[in-house]
């Protein structure tokens, strides 16, 4: 009976582990990093565009740098030698950050886009209107800008959500890490593998189908 | 009120006003006319510091606009001192530009709240004022998006009432707006110039009003004032030929 291919006693047995050890911790890692690259890359976006020369230099080669380099050096990098400068967190958190500051780079860019999307004439009105500039930004600018990019910033959580297994080289066990803990305990891979496939599919396809609403509500389809 | 001394304004190579003086008297109305591209749309640019000399000064009231005396010179006048100096200006523009993000009333008084200080209850209540004014109290709560052009032209010009300015710039205000609504806002504006002391200065193709409201009409030709008249000598007796085939060509067109 050990020769089957397939258990599906096995693959019962071994679900709820799976899905109890992975599921939470794959979530946790895209839900906080998501926020921590929407919130980091609106900030690398404004700070691309100030008018002091050395702010918007130094922020594009930060975020070329973090662009290209691979998230698993990263990852790495932040994991092993952070402590050697006296800053020192659990794997998870390490993780996060390494998600949400690498996504954070591909936000700005979508944010970028969003920002330049607003016709000139907003800005123009907003002069003519004396707006101090930082409210011309908070209640002009930005409320017409991100509406249009939730959508691409969606589709950026999606894949940070497929990359959350690479967060295993640091010891966090997300839904792929959990399928391989099974499956090195029992010697079996086949079922826990396929019960990590399933959940990233059920979970990237609602996410997708979230992205296709709100394409719909924003107006705009890229 | 304004007083352009010496204006020179390029783009790269491309001089589009060329040593330009000119002064406007407090309360007149002065329109601009003249072929695209010969610099009207720049002057009322440069007076909402949208564009900056290249070299001159520009006035408005008493102040400098355009630079500040610093010991014995003149230097260009940084963001915060033309802030200072153009909230006395406003503008309509000729695509709207309203905020899409906000209701009308919040149009009307995200400026004088932000920028003037008023409590909102002040400004809600300037704010109603002017829509009543405009004709569109009904519209308060509507978003520009749901208004027809010329409604909307209506707002804008309401929103920039609201800061008070007592210098009104209208860039071609009507060139966007549908045929039939262009009556509408022209006797609006007229109706605001007869009722108020504000300057305007006033870019246009409708001749009709240009002549009606004007005090006087400035012809521009590459750059230069061709003709500086009352509006009466210029579309009836102009000086200058070139005056004359340009009117006659956009009378045809209209």
């Amino acid at each position: 009976m050990n020769d089957e291919f397939w258990q599906w006693d096995y693959f019962w047995e071994v679900f709820p582990t799976v899905v109890g050890d992975g599921l939470l911790i794959t979530l946790q890692a895209t839900v906080y990093g998501s926020i921590i690259a929407y919130v980091l890359g609106l900030v690398f976006a404004l700070l691309r565009r100030s008018p002091i020369r050395v702010v918007s230099t130094v922020t594009w080669a930060i975020i070329e740098f973090i662009r290209s380099t691979p998230l698993l050096v990263q990852i790495f990098f932040l994991f092993f030698v952070f402590p050697d400068f006296g800053i020192r967190f659990d794997a998870l958190t390490t993780g996060v950050i390494a998600l949400g500051l690498h996504y954070a780079t591909y936000a700005a860019e979508v944010y970028r886009a969003g920002i330049e999307a607003v016709p000139v004439g907003q800005w123009e009105a907003a002069t003519a209107l004396s707006l101090p500039r930082a409210r011309t930004w908070r209640a002009v600018i930005l409320p017409q800008a991100i509406p249009r990019v939730l959508p691409a910033l969606g589709n950026y959580t999606i894949s940070m959500l497929k990359e959350t297994p690479l967060l295993l080289v640091i010891g966090v066990t997300d839904i792929a890490g959990a399928a391989f803990q099974q499956g090195s305990a029992a010697f079996r891979y086949v079922e826990p593998i396929t019960i990590a496939g399933i959940l990233f599919l059920v979970l990237s396809y609602s996410a997708s189908l979230l992205v296709r609403w709100l394409e719909r509500r924003v107006g705009t389809v890229h | 009120m304004i007083r352009f001394e010496d204006v020179v304004k390029r783009f790269g190579d491309h001089v589009v006003l060329d040593g330009l003086n000119f002064t406007v008297a407090p309360g007149e109305f002065v329109t601009l006319i003249g072929p695209s591209g010969s610099g009207k749309t720049t002057i009322l640019r440069l007076l909402m510091t949208l564009e900056q000399v290249s070299s001159g000064t520009i006035h408005v009231g008493d102040e400098c606009l355009s630079h500040v005396r610093r010991g014995e010179k003149l230097v260009p006048a940084d963001e915060k001192h033309q802030r200072q100096v153009r909230k006395r200006i406003g503008m309509v523009f000729q695509q709207f530009n309203l905020f899409p993000n906000m209701k009308v009333l919040q149009n009307l008084t995200e400026a004088p709240i932000r920028a003037l200080g008023l409590s909102r209850a002040e400004a809600e209540e300037r704010a109603h004022e002017l829509l009543e004014l405009v004709g569109l109290s009904d519209k308060v709560n509507a978003h520009p998006t749901q208004l027809s052009g010329g409604q909307q032209q209506r707002v804008a010009i309401a929103r920039a009432l609201a800061m008070r300015p007592d210098v009104l710039l209208l860039d071609e205000v009507t060139s966007a707006l549908d045929p039939e609504l262009v009556a509408g806002v022209l006797a609006l504006l007229k109706d605001i110039a007869n009722t108020t002391d504000i300057t305007f200065l006033c870019v246009t193709h409708e001749m009709g009003f240009a002549r009606d409201v004007s005090d006087r009409v400035m012809m521009f030709d590459n750059g230069h004032v061709l003709e500086d008249a009352p509006p009466d000598k210029l579309f009836s007796e102009p000086d200058h030929q070139r005056t004359r085939d340009f009117l006659s060509a956009v009378l045809e067109r209209g």
